[in-house]
């Protein structure tokens, strides 16, 4: 059971402000149904441009609602220029705080901030730019951006938090990393060139990592490994040990001994087992 | 406030009877069966009649149950001894709608270079069996496919699966954690080669399960340790929980008639009760070919954890299939694999029944559910846009 706090709670059960404006001059829409939530808002101006009346519906879970209706407590009476200044945070903040996981819907309720004064505005909301990172949610990397920045994430878990992203499928996994990194000021590793290996390197190099990595690996397990041959790209091995007639022998063989060397080594390596 | 506890297939609550037959031997009978002493040694006789009783609900003989710590591990003892016993072997088959303790276990041996086939379902919840016949191959060792499943209750055809499978030589297991107890089993009729069952699911407590492992099954012991369970699961006897279960199975059969037809009315009851009284809302899954106990409903436009937790303020205890009650992001496999759309499928909710429940909690829950709905959707943008195009 997720642990919310009495005043999650309490917005959650006796909500403030749900309805529609019909005469809006801010309407702002975030989400969908197949994201499972989703928030729209609406306010009216006063003669001093201040947020005078709002409303909102929203589709989701407890904390979705109650992030929904502290927000409309929260600008009520701000002008807009005020508005623009909420965070997710200070709706979470507002709250008493929210669960990690449940992060995403006070950014939920900022973006339907965000969009609504852009809509009174009579400008674009410029998070529409960008391109889709996250095709399970549609987030894109300015949104993921935004996000790392204002609110300090550090990991691709927060990040899935905060706005969902990379919490479907996990195909997004490396470039939200990457975006992390950009955020923080860590430069990417560049990407390690190939280079051409003479017979004798390539043999060297295959029997020293043979050596270093993979045959102390095997040894916890009891089982060891012997190089036999290498001839062109094929490489060949003897299994020894417990790893001799296992019947995840050639898991071994493929998924750790032949990835390890192609990683290591160079990448069109196959490697066989001779038999006993 | 009263609870009102629909929540059966998460766990149950153990039975009196039951919590009787324990406290002995967590109190003065507390010697190791494994001992020399007749002090110890009459705690061993309990444990056979345990074994007697389990084997009894399932037509089984007792030297074909081993008693484990919970259903995951007997899915994965029996999921684990099954490739372990076919080295030669590399193809695996199960269903895409097992619970957790089976699809996750396949999706690691996936990684690990095993070959999976995962049966679809169609939109009641119901086994693609032409899938099925066409992906085994003659290097599958293992079938595991549940006999009723958690979310919807739906039932596979585990008989007609299991005649299939003994006539090709594939080993079969079942994941019956949900069935056993509530539905009528029998060993002799149905060649199921290993059965997992869960003790918290009918009234004994947690931290208890089975193995059923039909005589004549190349096994390999996945806890290796002491002589216990005849070498096939290491580990001290957890004494009172294996005599609860004992007595669990020997009420289980008792009140199968009860569980098919009061429970099963209730059960009833309470689905017409809400699909007359809330709009936009449809039972997932085959109504037809389910447990007596379970209804899944989705309610459409609205969210599974919000109704969870505005029936929590009438005591009502039950579970949802979506996303933000689990914390994942997405709604629950189960409904995915069966095609349930977004709509439904983030506001469906699960009941679950037992012999404990009355008409009178049925009431309670058709009272209070229906206009828990209606609020909520009174918030839904989606219901409003829904009811504006003429949809809702």
């Amino acid at each position: 059971m997720w642990d919310y706090t009495d005043k999650v709670k309490e917005h959650f059960l006796k909500p403030r402000n749900v309805g529609v404006i019909d005469d809006a001059d801010g309407i702002g829409e975030v989400g969908s149904l197949a994201c499972g939530d989703a928030l729209t808002l609406y306010f009216k101006l006063d003669d001093q441009q201040r947020i005078s009346e709002v409303k909102f519906q929203t589709f989701g879970c407890a904390s979705a609602i109650a992030s929904s209706s502290a927000l409309t407590e929260m600008i009520k009476g701000k002008t807009l220029d005020e508005a623009k200044k909420i965070t997710n945070d200070e709706i979470a903040e507002f709250l008493g705080g929210l669960p990690k996981e449940k992060m995403h819907c006070s950014v939920m309720g900022q973006e339907a901030l965000e969009k609504a004064i852009a809509h009174c505005e009579g400008r674009p909301v410029h998070k529409e730019e960008g391109n889709v990172v996250c095709e399970c949610f549609g987030v894109t990397d300015r949104q993921i951006e935004h996000v790392v920045r204002e609110s300090r994430l550090k990991t691709i878990e927060d990040v899935t938090d905060y706005v969902k992203a990379g919490g479907g499928c996990g195909q997004c996994h490396d470039a939200i990393q990457e975006i992390i990194d950009q955020v923080l000021g860590k430069k990417p590793t560049p990407p390690k060139k190939e280079k051409q290996l003479t017979n004798i390197e390539k043999i060297q190099l295959i029997q020293e990592t043979i050596e270093r990595e993979i045959r102390p690996n095997l040894k916890k397990d009891g089982g060891n490994i012997e190089l036999v041959d290498v001839d062109g790209s094929l490489v060949t091995v003897r299994l020894k040990g417990s790893c001799a007639g296992c019947q995840l022998s050639q898991v071994t063989l493929k998924d750790y001994v032949e990835k390890k060397l192609r990683e290591l080594v160079t990448a069109e390596l196959v490697v066989e087992e001779v038999a006993q | 406030m009263k609870t009102v506890y629909v929540d059966n297939n998460a766990t149950t609550r153990v039975a009196p009877e039951v919590f009787e037959a324990m406290t002995p031997f967590l109190t003065e009978l507390y010697g190791n069966p494994s001992s020399m002493y007749s002090f110890a040694g009459q705690v061993g006789r309990h444990l056979s009649d345990a074994r007697q009783h389990v084997a009894d609900l399932l037509n089984a003989a007792p030297e074909e149950i081993i008693f484990t710590s919970c259903g995951t591990e007997s899915d994965s003892t029996a999921i684990r001894a099954a490739i372990e016993s076919q080295p030669d072997k590399r193809h695996i088959m199960t269903s895409r709608v097992e619970h957790p303790a089976v699809k996750n276990l396949f999706e690691h041996l996936a990684r690990q270079g095993w070959q999976v086939s995962y049966v679809p379902v169609d939109a009641k919840g119901r086994l693609d069996m032409d899938y099925f016949h066409d992906h085994l191959r003659e290097d599958t060792a293992l079938v595991s496919l549940m006999w009723a499943n958690n979310e919807t209750g739906v039932l596979f055809p585990v008989e007609e699966i299991a005649a299939e499978l003994n006539a090709r030589g594939v080993l079969f297991h079942t994941d019956a954690i949900q069935a056993v107890g509530k539905i009528p089993m029998d060993m002799q009729k149905v060649g199921v080669d290993m059965l997992a069952l869960s003790g918290h699911k009918l009234h004994a407590p947690k931290g208890i399960g089975a193995l059923y492992v039909r005589k004549g099954t190349k096994f390999a012991p996945f806890i290796i340790g002491g002589h216990q369970e005849h070498g096939r699961r290491g580990g001290t006897e957890n004494v009172a929980s294996i005599v609860g279960l004992g007595r669990a199975c020997q009420l289980a059969g008792e009140n199968l008639a009860e569980e098919n037809q009061r429970v099963k009315a209730l059960r009833d009851k309470l689905e017409q009760g809400l699909l007359e009284q809330v709009p936009l809302a449809a039972v997932n899954g085959d109504a037809s070919r389910r447990l007596p106990n379970t209804t899944s409903i989705g309610f459409e436009y609205v969210e599974g954890e919000a109704i969870l937790l505005m029936m929590d303020q009438y005591g009502i205890c039950a579970s949802s299939g979506s996303a933000c009650t689990s914390g994942s992001l997405e709604p629950s496999h189960v409904l995915r694999a069966m095609g349930v759309p977004f709509t439904s499928a983030h506001g469906s909710i699960r009941f679950s029944l037992s012999i404990y429940n009355s008409e009178e909690e049925m009431d309670h829950i058709i009272t209070h559910l229906p206009p828990i709905i209606a609020r909520l959707r009174e918030m839904s943008p989606y219901y409003q846009e829904a009811r504006k195009s003429g949809a809702a």
